[in-house]
């Protein structure tokens, strides 16, 4: 038998679970808690504020990971709950959740290197 | 002692002379602290000598009792009847084949756990005049919970994986493996990995946790399974990306 290749997505899935795990939860807090209930002002997220911080190439590099990690691990988490849930079209499943992880990796390129 | 009438429906098979498996009911007197093994017993001993089924220790340390109780891959000596209603259904356990009633084929995951080397392929040769191999606590706690393995089944029983990909290795011998690997005087690994790191092995799971709910010796073999994922894919990397780095 010969080894298996899945560990290229699946690096990308635990990688992105764990970033996820971490970090997701705090951007929800600050973006969809925290400032519209009033907890942090809202000049927390004004426009000018955030495009500075995008514009730095050392946190564009950051919030590309973040997006990358986060895409890749919901592709294949989304796979293995199609077959969770009795989809047995593992190969198709597979092809079309790392198709659109690498189309939304490839916006969000396109969409950082713009700032 | 209080005695309670319990309605006990088995699951009858002769592939021999049977079309099909049928279930077939007992009422049986059973006392407060009898187990699932006990009524059982009782009825084979007083009600009908043809039941067949294994067992052995009764005491959760053999592992051949293992059945479905009401549904769920369970030792029937570590269950006991007061913790289920006054009718229960005993099957065999599935996702293996049927020798006779409750008795089922192990030759599959007998045959599988042989291929992961469950055994310490020694790091290097010592003899015994060397001395003994030392171990500290340390060493000893980083594998020791695997050892409670008592190969009684039910996690393959348990693993939706295992009734779809019947070529899958299955936790508990994925569990020995990384048992051994975890062993401090084992040289063994790269010799598993070949069995471990292929699709039917880790890489067939994909993490239910079934295998680990229903372990009866808290042996967590689906832990153990992702363990060995995250050990396959620095492997995989370090392969692919660093040739000259041997794994």
């Amino acid at each position: 038998m010969a080894k298996s290749n899945k560990p290229i997505v699946w690096g990308l899935f635990a990688a992105g679970g764990t970033i996820t795990a971490f970090l997701t939860p705090v951007m929800i807090f600050v973006t969809g808690l925290a400032v519209p209930f009033g907890i942090m002002g809202p000049e927390v997220l004004a426009y000018d504020r955030i495009h500075d911080f995008v514009a730095n190439w050392f946190w564009k590099l950051v919030l590309f990971g973040i997006i990358f990690f986060s895409l890749w691990h919901a592709a294949h988490r989304f796979r293995i709950t199609m077959h969770d849930f009795g989809v047995r079209a593992d190969r198709v499943v597979a092809k079309i959740s790392y198709l659109l992880a690498a189309l939304g990796t490839l916006g969000a390129i396109v969409l950082l290197l713009r700032i | 002692m209080s005695e309670r009438q319990v309605e006990v429906e088995i699951l009858r098979y002769d592939p021999e002379t049977d079309q099909a498996p049928k279930l077939q009911s007992y009422s049986v007197p059973c006392q407060e602290e009898w187990v699932v093994l006990d009524a059982i017993t009782y009825i084979k001993d007083h009600i009908d000598t043809t039941v067949s089924f294994r067992w052995s220790c009764h005491m959760a340390v053999c592992g051949s009792c293992g059945m479905m109780v009401n549904g769920e891959p369970a030792l029937s000596c570590k269950s006991f009847l007061r913790d289920y209603p006054d009718k229960i259904r005993i099957e065999p356990l599935a996702h293996f084949p049927i020798v006779r009633d409750l008795v089922v084929q192990l030759d599959d995951f007998m045959e599988k756990l042989n291929r992961v080397k469950p055994y310490i392929i020694p790091k290097e040769k010592k003899s015994v005049s060397d001395g003994q191999h030392k171990q500290s606590p340390a060493q000893l706690k980083a594998f020791k919970q695997y050892t409670l393995c008592i190969n009684c089944t039910l996690c393959y029983a348990a693993c939706p994986q295992y009734g779809l990909v019947p070529d899958f290795i299955g936790p508990a011998a994925m569990a020995l493996a990384h048992r051994y690997n975890l062993d401090s005087r084992d040289g063994g690994r790269e010799q598993r990995q070949e069995v471990v790191a292929t699709d039917e092995g880790v890489w067939e799971c994909s993490f239910v946790g079934a295998c680990s709910e229903v372990c009866p010796k808290q042996v967590d073999p689906a832990g153990a399974i992702q363990q060995m994922k995250i050990a396959s894919t620095v492997d995989w990397y370090k392969e692919h990306l660093m040739p000259w780095s041997k794994p």
